[in-house]
């Protein structure tokens, strides 16, 4: 697919995103309009997956476990525009009775999601556990993940880190949205964490770093870190990221990680985001 | 009374690794991860016949606990092992997200279950394990009694799909139920029938019930016995059927009040047949230093208790 062809995707999942968080009052806009370029490349480009033939197990197919959970509606826009279910669902996220949990759940059989997700620091350590699974079974096949950077707090993300480095788990490439920003502000406020790259040098992981934000760049990292699998060590990409990219007054901002916008808000942010798809 | 004969003094810890070890030559999906403690949970037969099932992942039992889930998405049946406190009270949280919420087909195993682990202390003697795991919606809860039926249960659990919780302990106990007996995930075993009481009993109290009812038939007291293995779905049918003809019982574990067995049982019967209950469980404190057996006795969990609660409940009918 065409970059230009994927960008068209992404403005519809920027729209799709604020329309609904801002249906239902709820959700996380910030990280999820900052992941919108990295899902949409991974989902449409990259990964070998088929919708139309969804298993759990996914056996022969690329994975992708959600860690930071609270960015599922880009999850959701990504997986129903890449066909896993009808895009008309998104309108049901949130309310009462929808397989579009605030957080991913498998409780209600949604397409596209292995595990649920929402509170943090879990996700690598799964991800760990279906990679070994794919080894027993000889398939060649890659897990991928994603993870917020405030994320990396959690303690267990660490413990997982040191098991895939010490195990010589090499069939697993891991992305960290390094947007900077927390609930309660910048991570440099809440908790530093110093050289996240070199932290996960140290950990043992080769590290690959991008723009989150330039689909070309996208595209040529994930190729190079799917090369550079199968040779005894663990991936990471840290991904530099503008929280709540593509609508100017959400960018750059914690403000907006967990906050929907309000009607005017929202009707801005749209006039800023072209409607390439068609809405749903 | 029917006779129990003691095959043996076995650990039922042991007995969780003689029923690993056969799956692990019966059923090649069944995986095992362990915490750095695969002597104490019995798991070296299995490490040393299925290196490739077999992950090590050190002190990490969150990053243990989210690896079985993730091991499940690919077919795998993973066994978790290591003590009962770092196996649910350590991870509740990952267990609650990646195991129950997900519902996938993980057996946490946990040895080194209440007081008799003994002289470790109460950092290690979990006795809120049963509480913590029958609350979570989708989790059975298994506490079997002696080695063969831990045995039996482990391997019965390969073949249940869903999240398990299979709690044994740490010392050499009466070995006394059938070796050939199949295991069957939440019925009931009605080891002696009665008139007068019935004690439900649980886990290692359940040799102490018997033992307690031989004391209590010297007395011309009748009870009947029930062994729950299988907590959670509890077997209502058979609780009730023996009430109707007992009225009145007696529950015994190595476990706290708050949360336990007697906790599922007074449950039922507030909603379905309200008849007088005692519960010989540990009331609300920590356990500390000790022998197994001084523990039981000083805690107020061992045959004597269970005596007393029996003629109380009796004496309340």
């Amino acid at each position: 697919m065409e970059v230009k062809e994927l960008e068209k995707i992404t403005s519809q999942v920027r729209r799709d995103i604020v329309r609904m968080v801002t249906a239902v009052q709820s959700g996380h806009p910030g990280g999820s309009l900052g992941c919108t370029d990295f899902l949409t490349a991974l989902y449409f480009e990259v990964m070998n997956a088929d919708p139309a033939a969804f298993t759990m197990d996914g056996k022969g197919e690329d994975l992708f476990f959600l860690s930071n959970g609270h960015i599922s509606p880009v999850l959701y826009s990504v997986l129903a525009h890449r066909g896993y279910f009808e895009v008309s669902e998104l309108a049901t996220f949130r309310k009462i009775g929808t397989r579009l949990q605030g957080h991913p759940s498998v409780s209600k059989n949604l397409p596209g999601v292995r595990i649920a997700s929402g509170s943090l620091g879990q996700g690598l350590s799964v991800a760990l556990g279906a990679a070994a699974a794919k080894k027993l079974n000889g398939d060649d096949s890659i897990v991928y993940t994603l993870h917020g950077d405030g994320e990396l707090q959690e303690g267990q993300v660490w413990e997982a880190a040191m098991y895939a480095a010490g195990k010589k788990v090499d069939n697993i490439i891991a992305t960290i949205d390094y947007n900077h920003k927390q609930i309660d502000g910048d991570i440099d406020e809440v908790l530093p964490m110093g050289d996240l790259s070199k932290k996960w040098q140290a950990f043992g992981w080769e590290v690959l770093e991008m723009d989150g934000h330039n689909i070309t760049e996208i595209l040529a990292t994930l190729a190079k870190a799917k090369s550079m699998t199968g040779n005894g060590k663990p991936i990471v990409i840290v991904m530099t990221t503008i929280m709540g990219k593509g609508v100017d007054f959400m960018m750059g901002t914690h403000k907006w990680h967990g906050s929907p916008p309000s009607n005017e808000q929202e009707a801005i942010a749209l006039s800023q985001l072209e409607e390439t798809l068609g809405d749903y | 009374m029917k006779d129990f004969e003691i095959q043996n003094h076995k650990d039922t810890r042991s007995g969780f690794g003689a029923g690993l070890s056969e799956l692990g030559k019966t059923n090649e999906n069944v995986v095992a991860l362990c915490a750095d403690l695969t002597g104490s949970l019995k798991m070296d037969a299995f490490r040393d016949a299925h290196p490739d099932r077999f992950f090590q992942v050190g002190i990490a039992e969150a990053n243990m606990i989210g690896m079985a889930a993730g091991l499940t998405i690919g077919g795998k049946i993973p066994f978790t092992g290591t003590f009962a406190n770092f196996s649910t009270g350590r991870v509740y949280d990952q267990i609650r997200q990646s195991v129950a919420y997900s519902n996938k087909n993980v057996k946490i195993c946990a040895s080194h279950a209440g007081l008799t682990l003994g002289e470790d202390g109460a950092t290690h003697q979990i006795l809120e394990d049963i509480g913590l795991m029958k609350m979570l919606p989708n989790m059975c809860v298994i506490s079997p009694c002696d080695y063969n039926e831990t045995k039996a249960a482990t391997i019965a659990i390969a073949e249940y799909e869903g999240p398990v919780y299979l709690r044994f302990g740490r010392p050499k106990v009466p070995n006394f139920t059938d070796p050939n007996k199949k295991f069957e995930i939440g019925k009931a075993d009605v080891l002696h029938e009665g008139k007068d009481v019935t004690i439900i009993a649980t886990g290692h109290l359940v040799w102490k019930a018997i033992e307690a009812s031989e004391i209590l038939l010297a007395k011309g007291i009748n009870p009947e016995i029930i062994n729950i293995h299988t907590i959670k779905p509890l077997d209502e049918k058979a609780v009730l059927e023996s009430l109707n003809k007992t009225k009145c019982v007696v529950t015994a574990e190595e476990h706290m009040m708050n949360g336990g067995l007697g906790d599922s049982i007074a449950q039922l019967l507030i909603r379905k047949m309200p008849v007088p209950m005692e519960m010989v469980a540990v009331n609300d404190t920590f356990g500390e230093s000790g022998t197994g057996e001084e523990l039981l006795t000083k805690y107020n969990i061992n045959t004597v208790n269970i005596v007393d609660a029996v003629e109380r409940v009796i004496s309340r009918k």
